[in-house]
């Protein structure tokens, strides 16, 4: 079986996110960007199910600017045996938004016939956790998303999923597309004789065009705020007017 | 982006993720311990790190001396000690890359690379340190083999290391003395011992040990070059790579003692206010995030210098004095930054203050290096 994982670039989970001072979005000059921690998850488990003998290739895809080779690169060093870059944008700051990218990964996987999709939920950017049920939809296939659990049987996947209040076991039939979890598992970092290594690994390169694929955006930024700061709590004399306040003022129980 | 800073790049992030992941949560109770790091050793060997910059030729990742420098920063940052564990091994290393014949590199570099065979120099004697010369433990060719007697002292990694590249006199009475001495490739055997562990202000959880050479037999292979009398030359010409990573050392130990202070100075509030908006603590971080920054160009300035194959015994005799003076000066800093707090075994910051003064001292003291740096100055610009 051979497993397809779409990776993003995103801003680096560590940096301090600025909003552009015209509100059109957040700033990206000379920000340090990395793989979305999701979609680590997603190259860590497809690579997994490489190591028990569950699978025979994982190939990994990137869509947007050029420069999305680098996560792509990481990506192999990690263990990942070739990599798709679709250029779908010149501007860094132009986002491809899900509906493109999941009619673009549905091209790819016409092509590679992948036996199973894995995913992370949701880029930690948008947050638009959109893109792998479109996809499922637009392929047809089963899909399960926030996995916590996955194991391959015969010709279906069992996948624990984290959903409100718990967790839920399902049973999807093959080809598939899942979505992962934060909990999925703990991904590895490449060594660095794999990182020597994935310079030679193949990774070809198309562009949305070759695909058919119209990327123009169908959303419209209206502004781009901060949070608000946080505020300073209270202090209550008493359980009892901890329990009055949940009820009352927050609404809570 | 240049494919050669993309790779920098990708090497230094997944160094940054193997030391938040495994060597930040378990300093703290190691050093306390003065314990071993044997996990992390391991983790070193998966990463590839004890083959850095050994030639790829032989199995390394042939790394140049300016990325090198960036990963000891990095490692320093974390914990001194870890930096140290690939410190001395990779001079025995390069020793036997730049000056050792064909045999002896197809047989020592790729074990040396993957971390089969570990380990460090040999070179300090109880009363020869900076004066090599004076060295007095002694190879006597007996047959095919070198019979080895004396006693070494500050011997990293000899005593969970297995090989170390050792300076002996194989003619004691040579004059200039110099001519006598040679570099053997020293695995361990009947007749190496390991004496004792030393106690130390910092720098714990590494191994520096004394050893004892009682009739211990070297196969005359070993010798470094297949000609005697070229050791301390062969020796020498590794240490700029040992001041480069000890200047780095020194950036690092200087870094997290800023970021310490920065954070802090941050969150601690006094009158109402977080210190970091006094002038008094201002002015200290201001200094401390200068003298960082120098240190890390100077540092890098004798990297570039080593890898272009120039001369760069100033370079390198600069920036291991500068960076392990900001080192010391920023642990002093820092601590002050973090008022009692910072004196206290919970913090970190007493760690950083016992670490820093051992980099003005080994690897050439600070002493040594501004004489060299004087010199140089004069000879590159004769009157």
């Amino acid at each position: 079986m051979k497993v397809l994982v779409p990776v993003k670039r995103v801003i680096d989970y560590n940096v301090k996110v600025r909003v552009k001072a015209d509100g059109s979005g957040v700033d990206l000059a000379n920000v340090k960007m990395s793989m979305n921690p999701f979609d680590e998850i997603a190259v860590e488990e497809a690579i997994r199910l490489k190591e028990k003998g569950a699978a025979e290739e994982v190939v990994v895809v990137s869509i947007g600017v050029k420069q999305a080779q680098e996560t792509l690169r990481t990506a192999l060093a990690m263990g990942a045996d070739r990599a798709i870059l679709v250029v779908a944008a010149d501007d860094v700051h132009q986002d491809i938004e899900p509906l493109a990218v999941a009619k673009i990964l549905k091209a790819v996987i016409d092509e590679e016939q992948p036996g199973l999709v894995l995913a992370g939920k949701q880029a930690i950017d948008n947050d638009m956790n959109a893109t792998g049920q479109m996809l499922s939809a637009l392929l047809g296939w089963s899909q399960a998303t926030f996995a916590s659990k996955l194991e391959i049987e015969g010709d279906s996947a069992s996948v624990t999923r984290e959903v409100d209040g718990g967790l839920q076991t399902i049973k999807v039939k093959m080809p598939c597309v899942v979505t992962v979890d934060l909990r999925l598992n703990e991904p590895r970092y490449a060594s660095l004789p794999n990182i020597m290594k994935a310079k030679k690994k193949p990774l070809d390169e198309k562009t949305a065009a070759d695909l058919g694929v119209d990327v123009t955006p169908r959303l419209t930024v209206v502004k781009t705020t901060e949070p608000e700061g946080r505020k300073a709590g209270i202090k209550v004399e008493s359980v009892d007017e901890l329990i009055k306040k949940l009820k009352d003022e927050a609404g809570v129980i | 982006m240049n494919e050669q800073i993309e790779q920098e790049q990708m090497i230094l992030d997944s160094v940054d993720k193997f030391l938040r992941t495994d060597v930040d949560p378990y300093v703290h109770d190691l050093e306390a311990k003065d314990e071993y790091p044997a996990e992390i050793v391991e983790k070193m060997k998966e990463m590839g790190l004890f083959g850095c910059i050994i030639s790829e030729d032989y199995g390394g990742l042939g790394l140049s001396t300016q990325t090198y420098a960036k990963i000891i920063e990095r490692i320093s940052r974390s914990w001194m000690s870890v930096s140290g564990i690939i410190n001395s091994h990779l001079i025995m290393a390069s020793a036997v890359q730049r000056a050792g014949t064909q045999a002896q590199k197809s047989e020592y570099l790729p074990r040396f690379a993957t971390g089969e065979l570990r380990g460090g120099i040999g070179l300090t004697e109880p009363d020869a340190g900076t004066d090599l010369q004076a060295i007095r433990t002694v190879a006597v060719k007996d047959g095919e083999d070198y019979v080895v007697n004396g006693t070494k002292t500050w011997i990293t990694n000899s005593m969970y290391g297995n090989t170390i590249a050792l300076l002996v006199k194989t003619d004691p009475k040579a004059e200039p003395r110099h001519r006598g001495m040679s570099l053997l490739i020293a695995e361990k055997g009947p007749g190496f011992n390991v004496a004792r562990k030393l106690e130390k202000l910092g720098y714990r959880g590494i191994d520096t040990c004394e050893l004892e050479f009682k009739d211990y037999r070297v196969p005359a292979d070993r010798l470094i070059g297949g000609v005697e009398g070229r050791g301390l030359q062969q020796i020498l010409s590794g240490l700029e790579l040992g001041r480069i990573n000890v200047a780095a050392r020194g950036v690092g130990v200087a870094r997290a003692a800023l970021d310490m202070a920065v954070a802090y100075a941050q969150q601690r509030k006094t009158f109402g206010k977080p210190i970091g908006e006094h002038q008094a603590i201002q002015l200290m971080l201001g200094e401390m995030a200068t003298r960082t920054e120098a240190a890390r160009l100077l540092t890098d300035n004798a990297a570039r210098a080593y890898d272009a194959g120039e001369r760069c015994d100033m370079e390198a005799g600069m920036a291991k004095y500068f960076a392990t003076e900001a080192a010391v000066t920023n642990a002093m800093d820092s601590m002050r930054v973090h008022g009692g707090y910072g004196y206290s075994r919970e913090f970190d910051i007493e760690r950083l203050y016992r670490d820093a003064p051992l980099l003005t001292i080994g690897e050439g003291t600070n002493e040594l290096q501004r004489i060299i740096i004087a010199k140089q100055i004069m000879e590159r610009n004769p009157a």
